[in-house]
């Protein structure tokens, strides 16, 4: 019986201490007529090597595509050490640290993540991270409205530059308590700053920024937070968290600075996978922390004096604060924290900055390679980042398909977020991505663009 | 003091590890990358200072990180009976089966064709979730269970807003709810309508009933509840909520105790949030990655968040808005937590139809043994003429009465015995409660010298207090001063002047 | 056995109130209620000038374990609030009924005075409750 320590010594012992006669007697208490016959969708148990044989023809189905993809996950390197000590038993498999003395850990690794966090951002306080970065989005938005009761506003302002998906959660997950995301228009690329008059009668709780943006554009990330702030707006930035290795810290926008930071941790050690998990981060101005949803860490002394870890600011969450909780988060992105956290430490600040330059050089040597060949050009005048939008003169998707057949994975065809583009493509080179490997990009394309034999394929 | 062999070797380390960032800087020796140019952008755009990031060495940060491990309570070292949290074995297939390299780099929007292993596996969680909850749909996309009542409670909102069924913004929960159940029902923008437990561990009914009406929008339950009993009445609770034309909402933190015997959809329940890091073994790694996956009745089918997993013949693809125009929508940038799902499906795989209702069996066993066994020791067992589910709830408010020692007096005195607490600030009902819930990977003869450190605690409550209240005393620190961590924050390092 | 002066009207969610010469009503919690908070480690008070109506939530006082609403007794308009508890919360828990006020409002209906409990029926309520 897997994982099951019982042998029938042990079963008969505990049966009779009970005092019933088998297994049956001690769900006495379910009605027959709720119980299950058995389990005839869920198919017989199989052996660890069954498994394992398994997963690997199900991984071997995948392949290993090489990718030129971003729009909020990137195919980073992710240093060998990383992984290694975040999957020791002792993190993997330790809980919550609710019981601090147990977990001085747990507890220490995520208050140098604030700390780290704090850094990056250059804001006040972190907490212990959200799910993702399209949920911390959300609760950011939730935030802004409870700590600028002096704007009396249930109104964000949201450039259309933000991650789609962002902007979707939000509206999901914030709808319900009657609060509306705005759009602010875009033009070139960003977010379109000589239409901000239009909005000069209207009250917002916050604005925000989101760098760089979806588009891989970098944005006019002062003026917007000071007009925002002299508008009695908070400041809302989203911010890939590797590219602040290298851009300005949303804690110095403008003449104040933002008020919260927020985004998702993907890039900062952890894998591609799916989508998830990853984790979102948040970090706030000292005198809203109170309005922070999330666990934070804080340090203290025990009785001896001896400085310890543990939980703090526990009063605003939702196991003592239940129905008026700031939030009703509960587990978070613990593990994959810890890795990051490990993942800042491996590579300091000089690290990441590599990483950081390297992925910038690689996608403008991508977007020169290929916008040499006729019939690919630059979409937008601004300048980019890590990733960048390139306009063909024919649709993406057979495009994409004549690369996929080759193992490339070309990049993300914008058409279904923002159809007024046209022909978009947004390709994304990593740090991870060789001389060779863009070499045959371009080659393929310039093959496809050609007309030389496009494949079609499913 | 009584033998405390298990925690000699946490002594042992030098607590008091420095931060990573008072750890000795060093210069250099970097090659996980390979060396870049600077990057050529507008000095506008830049940052002046660098960030305060460490600069060690990889030795430094392997030796700290690995130190710092080595300070924790985990499931892999130490028995860990955390009531409502199932801290079973977390088998390393798990891990490593899910990290496998094409899993791991797949890109979240790659195409179909480099998808189909991943989507497969999903699909056939998805499939396997069903049947256990005894419903027809399913999403795995939140990413926690409070993420999954969060999808639970807006689809119930949108099922009656799709009916015209506009008045409806109660959502009813009993007084024994977990706090994630009324803090979900305000994000949602619904009241929360408290009713109370009767002293035998079941829902007042005859409250329910008054409670009940045209302003009902579902009541959210969890079976076997929050005190570690079935509720009896779940079939007739289920028919008055349905009467007055309100849904129920499993909170599937408890689904341990049924797994594979009974199912929510039998009992009666539209939708179902379940908790993969507790019912199906993923790692709780110091508090998450979790996974909230929701399964749903009939009736809220169409609600679904995006994207699930759909079969069309032979093939596996995500379905989006087209495929369901009444979705309440996406809940996560992308597909939800992939890797624990993974993890998830490895461990379903292993278990199979026998292993998924020998969770139940065992889980239970162990329950009702470890409670008889407390019992017989001495302690006050809540809910004692009740079966056990997979936990159950003994309080220790009489030696408190009589000695000062309580619940979390006795949660420290624990720990110098190898033993994490059980769950001691949940639920709210029991006042000093011990909340034990053993999980089936546990052996006899654990659960055995589990009763014999409570029952030597419980003599130093009577013959020497004041040695429990100053546990824990072999931790790598002892009892923390919370008030000045609430009122002097010190939250984020600062490099002194 | 907590303290409960006699000069003061008391509710069901442990609070006082006291009625001050110029008939402004100064509003605290009891010290029942701050034995059961614990110390406390923050105070969010409401405005000055902030309208509030009977049973309105309008502060929460804050300790390690517990956060817990404190409801307006009355309706009115909030005219002083105890700004020495954003430095020293605790003055809640060492003199609930004197420096450990919360808030003064200036009532709008004087017979919401009506329902309030006094010290004998406070006493009583307490001993209903405790075990």
């Amino acid at each position: 019986m897997p994982f099951i320590p019982h042998t029938r010594d042990d079963l008969s012992a505990m049966l009779s201490r009970i005092g019933v006669d088998d297994l049956e007697a001690l769900f006495d208490e379910i009605p027959q007529s709720l119980t299950m016959p058995g389990l005839p969708g869920v198919p017989e148990a199989l052996c660890e090597a069954e498994i394992s044989s398994l997963m690997h023809e199900r991984a071997g189905t995948d392949g290993r595509p090489v990718c030129f993809m971003g729009a909020g996950s990137y195919d980073h390197y992710v240093p060998a050490a990383v992984w290694e000590i975040t999957t020791r038993g002792e993190f993997y498999s330790a809980y919550t640290p609710y019981q601090a003395e147990a977990s001085q850990g747990t507890l220490q690794v995520i208050y140098e993540y604030q700390t780290m966090m704090a850094e990056l951002t250059g804001l006040d306080v972190s907490n212990a991270s959200l799910y993702d970065g399209a949920t911390a989005f959300a609760e950011a938005c939730l935030m802004a409205v409870r700590a600028n009761r002096k704007a009396k506003s249930r109104k964000i302002l949201v450039p259309r530059t933000v991650h789609p998906y962002y902007r979707e959660v939000a509206h999901n997950i914030i709808s319900g308590q009657d609060i509306e995301l705005v759009d602010l228009p875009m033009q070139d690329g960003v977010a379109d700053l000589s239409v901000l008059d239009q909005f000069e009668d209207e009250t917002f709780a916050a604005i925000v920024m989101q760098q760089p943006n979806f588009f891989g554009n970098l944005e006019q990330v002062d003026a917007l937070t000071d007009w925002g702030h002299e508008h009695g707006a908070l400041v809302i930035a989203i911010a890939n968290p590797l590219s602040l290795a290298l851009l300005k810290a949303p804690g110095s926008w403008g003449s104040e600075g933002a008020d919260i930071a927020c985004g998702d941790g993907q890039p900062l050690g952890v894998p591609m996978a799916s989508g998830g998990p990853y984790y979102g981060y948040m970090v706030c101005r000292q005198a809203i922390v109170r309005q922070m949803p999330g666990r934070i860490v804080g340090r203290t002394v025990d009785i001896d004096g001896k400085p310890g870890f543990t939980l703090t600011l526990q009063a605003r969450e939702q196991h003592i604060r239940r129905s008026r909780a700031t939030s009703n988060i509960c587990t978070n992105q613990g593990l994959v924290v810890t890795a990051s956290t490990i993942y800042m430490a491996l590579m300091g600040a000089t690290g990441l900055r590599q990483v950081a330059s390297a992925s910038v050089n690689n996608t403008r040597s991508l977007v020169a390679s290929l916008t040499a060949i006729a019939g690919v050009t630059q979409a937008f005048g601004q300048t980019s980042f890590n990733e960048t939008v390139l306009l063909l003169d024919r649709p993406v998707g057979p495009v994409l398909d004549a690369l996929a057949a080759e193992g490339i994975l070309g990049g993300v065809d914008l058409s279904e977020f923002y159809p007024e583009l046209g022909n978009a493509l947004m390709v994304c080179a990593t740090e991870s991505r060789t001389a060779a490997q863009i070499e045959k990009y371009t080659a393929v394309m310039t093959g496809v663009m050609a007309g030389e034999g496009v494949q079609a394929h499913g | 003091m009584a033998d405390t062999p298990n925690n000699t070797q946490l002594t042992s380390i030098a607590a008091g590890e420095k931060l990573i960032f008072e750890q000795h800087a060093r210069h250099g020796s970097r090659n996980f990358t390979p060396d870049a140019a600077p990057a050529d952008i507008p000095e506008e755009f830049l940052r002046g200072e660098e960030p305060g990031l460490p600069s060690v060495s990889e030795l430094q940060v392997v030796r700290h990180y690995t130190r710092l491990s080595q300070l924790n309570f985990s499931i892999d070292t130490h028995f860990y009976p955390l009531g409502s949290c199932t801290m079973k074995y977390n088998p390393k297939a798990c891990n490593t089966l899910a990290m496998l390299p094409e899993l791991l780099g797949r890109h979240p929007l790659a195409p179909e064709q480099f998808s189909q292993g991943t989507l497969q596996c999903l699909y056939e969680v998805q499939e396997m979730l069903q049947e256990l909850t005894g419903l027809v749909g399913s999403s795995l996309t939140p990413m926690a269970g409070a993420q999954g009542e969060l999808a639970g409670v807006a689809m119930i909102q949108a099922y009656h807003k799709a009916r015209n069924d506009l008045e409806r913004d109660e959502i009813i929960v009993p007084d024994a709810a977990h706090g994630t159940n009324p803090a979900t029902a305000t994000m949602c923008g619904c009241r929360v309508v408290e009713i109370p437990t009767r002293s035998d561990g079941d829902l007042d009914i005859e409250a329910l009933k008054a409670a009940v009406g045209p302003k009902t929008a579902g009541i959210m339950l969890t079976n076997p509840s929050t005190l570690g009993v079935f509720e009896r009445q779940i079939s007739e609770i289920a028919e008055i909520v349905h009467e007055a034309g309100g849904l129920l909402y499993y909170d599937g933190a408890n689904l341990n105790a049924i797994l594979g015997r009974t199912s929510p959809g039998a009992m009666g329940f539209d939708v179902v949030h379940v908790n993969l890091h507790k019912t199906f073994s993923t790692p709780h790694g110091g508090g998450g990655p979790g996974s909230g996956a929701v399964a749903v009745g009939e009736r809220l089918k169409a609600h679904l968040p995006i994207p699930y997993i759909v079969k069309d013949g032979e093939q596996y693809r995500w379905a989006d808005e087209q495929d369901c125009p009444g979705t309440i929508g996406r809940l996560s940038a992308f597909m939800g937590n992939i890797g624990v799902l993974l993890r998830a499906y490895v461990y379903m795989r292993m278990l199979g139809k026998d292993g998924m209702r020998r969770v139940a069996d065992y889980a239970v066993l162990n329950a009702n043994y470890l409670m008889v066994a407390l019992a017989e020791a001495g302690f006050d067992v809540a809910f004692g003429e009740r079966r056990a589910s997979h936990e159950f709830i003994i309080s220790v408010k009489s030696i408190t009465r009589e000695t000062g020692i309580t619940a979390m007096d006795f949660a420290k005195a624990l720990l110098d015995y190898g033993f994490h607490a059980p769950t001691t600030y949940f639920p709210l009902l029991v006042p000093e409660c011990l909340l034990i819930e053993p999980t089936e990977t546990e052996a006899m003869q654990t659960l055995d010298e589990f009763v014999d450190a409570m029952v030597a605690i419980r003599e130093a409550a009577y013959n020497d207090p004041d040695s429990l209240k100053a546990a824990p005393l072999t931790m790598p620190v002892r009892r923390l001063d919370d008030v000045r961590a609430a009122k002097q924050p010190d939250l984020v390092w600062q490099a002194p002047e | 056995m907590s303290e409960i002066p006699e000069d003061l009207k008391y509710t069901q969610d442990h609070e006082w109130l006291r009625i001050e010469e110029d008939g402004s009503v100064t509003v605290g919690i009891t010290d029942h209620a701050q034995e059961a908070l614990g110390e406390l480690v923050f105070v969010e008070l409401p405005e000055e000038g902030q309208d509030v109506g009977k049973g309105d939530a309008c502060a929460v006082v804050e300790s390690v374990k517990a956060a817990s609403d404190v409801y307006s007794p009355l309706s009115g308009t909030v005219s002083d609030i105890n700004g020495d508890l954003a430095d020293e919360p605790e003055k809640v828990n060492g003199s609930p009924y004197e420096d450990g006020w919360l808030f003064r409002i200036t009532p709008q209906n004087e017979d919401e005075l009506e329902g309030l409990m006094d010290t004998v029926a406070y006493e009583e309520f307490l001993s209903g409750i405790e075990d």
